[in-house]
């Protein structure tokens, strides 16, 4: 089991911890972010990356932030898992990757990328990966429509004779 | 925020002219579902594949944003369409824990009977077209045979053979009854035989191991790092199964053994899959004699559950909460908190993290893609590969498109 007092000890009282049901949750400031995420895979064998993912806050009753990016760990040896938040906020955000971590976090950052627009510094190849590359906007943001004209009604219509 | 694409292809430099690319999909018979590859290959041997995806993208995360958590069932069993039933258990597995609700112990069982269902529904897909990919046609009609049996069964609980929408908040649409509970009997006393027969046409023979045998090999340390999950991880000596390791429904109750392999190539996979519809088969005859009588949906006086019809048309009391609980704003009290809950799903970990907001839907609910994550692995799986084992490992990988670009 990881304590916090841990985390504390060595990255600072910036780090918080909450409990839901049986999911516990620690909160960590987006500069400590790897650091933290390092630590928690060498030093605790967190080996496992379940997913990562971001939630959009705009407009949510007493958020802060803009954006959370949600990393969900795994110990697979012991079965503890634990989750890790870092928030970001416009007009930049991003954070560090970690594919240098777990490698299945490539894939992962990617969509988080393709759909929220939140980039990760030092991945080795940051694309759209579900909208095409021509898609100018970041669906699963709040400000996003769900219907509307838009972007699909504007994609090059190509016939078979030019094809 | 523009970004440069890095060099996705090898380039043809002069030392290099004999390298060609291949298109593979989106349309082609093997990758059965819409994927496409760009294969970079010398003669036969692949020597870079880049996975292109999101051909069937249709926002379904975005339309959970929208739809409340009864009616999002409609969306989630049409992620992975091999196994529906395990993906609405899978949602309100997730949805339950958000909301604290404790099932009866009717439901836990009878949703344990129909996630193995599905689990045997999904390998008896996958494992069929694996061999129809590599040859052999017969082991997928047999195949395809028991899973019309599947179909029936289902289809006598929900009143539908494949998008069964049949969970509901802290239940059930309906309950089952005797009739049903024979029709699964007859199923379990009817599989083994059909099962012994594709053994034994499958698993000593000589193409089929040849084809399959030290192809896709992924070893322990890599499907960790690459987060592979289920027969998957199984296959490569990860041992860890949900249904042991956090047990959920009534799989604590039950008796049955996690299938690993040490082998971790596309044979490996195979011998899991088909171990592991053994175990399915024993966990289904122990339950089905098990199963607890009782409601099958939890109390309605938890404000939880819509009240039985007849309270509805002929009592006050019934029609009023009948009305709050399909109005999104006053059904269901959600905590304003954030919940991640994984199933077993056939495939692998199927988990849903739920952000929710007061109202009857979520703020955000991500779903932990199976297929979407092994997908991942699959240009480190196939390199120096021949050409036509990339049919082997797509197959042994069980990428299904529709929960992959959701």
């Amino acid at each position: 089991m990881v304590s916090l007092a841990e985390l504390q000890a060595q990255f600072g009282s910036g780090i918080a911890e909450r409990t839901f049901r049986d999911n516990r949750f620690i909160d960590v400031p987006a500069e400590q972010l790897l650091n933290v995420l390092s630590a928690l895979k060498t030093q605790f064998s967190f080996n496992m990356l379940i997913d990562i993912t971001a939630v959009d806050w705009l407009d949510y009753e007493g958020a802060t932030d803009r954006f959370s990016v949600v990393y969900l760990l795994l110990n697979v040896d012991s079965g503890e898992r634990i989750t890790v938040r870092a928030a970001v906020n416009l007009p930049d955000p991003a954070l560090p990757s970690v594919c240098s971590l777990w490698m299945g976090a490539d894939w992962m950052e990617r969509e988080v990328y393709d759909m929220f627009g939140i980039s990760f510094t030092d991945h080795p190849d940051l694309r759209r990966i579900l909208m095409p590359e021509e898609f100018s906007a970041f669906p699963l943001r709040k400000d996003y429509p769900l219907k509307g004209r838009g972007e699909r009604h504007n994609f090059p219509v190509i016939t078979r004779s030019e094809g | 925020m523009p970004l440069s694409p890095v060099e996705t292809h090898l380039s043809e430099s002069a030392d290099r002219e004999y390298v060609w690319t291949l298109n593979f999909g989106p349309q082609h018979p093997a990758t059965h579902t819409t994927l496409r590859l760009v294969l970079t290959l010398d003669g036969e041997k692949v020597l870079k594949a880049v996975p292109y995806i999101g051909y069937l993208h249709s926002g379904f995360e975005k339309l959970a944003e929208h739809l409340d958590f009864n009616q999002y069932v409609t969306i989630a069993d049409r992620m992975n369409y091999l196994s529906p039933l395990a993906n609405e258990i899978a949602w309100h597995h997730s949805v339950e824990k958000l909301l604290g609700i404790e099932l009866t112990p009717r439901c836990r069982y009878l949703r344990t009977i129909l996630a193995e269902l599905m689990r045997l529904h999904d390998h008896l897909l996958n494992l069929g077209t694996t061999a129809l990919d590599l040859g052999g046609f017969t082991a997928f009609l047999y195949f395809f045979q028991q899973r019309e049996h599947i179909y029936d069964i289902v289809e006598l609980a929900s009143g539908q053979r494949f998008h069964t929408s049949y969970t509901r908040v802290g239940g059930v649409l309906f309950d089952v009854n005797t009739d049903w509970v024979n029709r699964v009997r007859k199923f379990i006393r009817e599989f083994p035989p059909v099962y012994e027969e594709v053994d034994r046409l499958l698993t000593k023979n000589r193409i089929f191991v040849d084809r399959t045998q030290g192809i896709g090999y992924l070893s322990r340390e890599d499907a960790i790092n690459l987060s592979a999950t289920g027969p998957v991880a199984r296959a490569s000596g990860v041992e860890r199964d949900l249904r042991r390791d956090d047990p959920y429904l009534a799989y604590n109750d039950l008796d049955f053994d996690v299938i690993c392999s040490r082998g971790g190539d596309c044979y490996a996979r195979y011998l899991v899959r088909m171990q592991e519809m053994l175990e399915s088969l024993k966990i289904l005859e122990q339950a089905i004699e098990n199963i607890p009588s009782g409601p099958v949906n939890i109390d309605v006086a938890s404000d939880m559950v819509l009240p039985p019809k007849p309270a509805v048309y002929r009592s006050i009391e019934g029609l009023i909460q009948h009305f709050e609980m399909v109005m999104p704003n006053r059904s269901h009290h959600v905590p304003r908190e954030q919940v991640y809950a994984a199933t077993e799903s056939p495939n692998g970990e199927l988990g849903f993290y739920i952000v929710g907001n007061d109202e009857s839907r979520a703020w955000r609910a991500r779903t932990r893609p199976p297929s979407f994550i092994h997908f991942a692995m699959f240009p480190h799986m196939i390199r120096d590969h021949q050409l036509s084992d990339v049919v082997a490992v797509l197959g042994s990988l069980n990428i299904i498109a529709a929960e992959l670009d959701r």
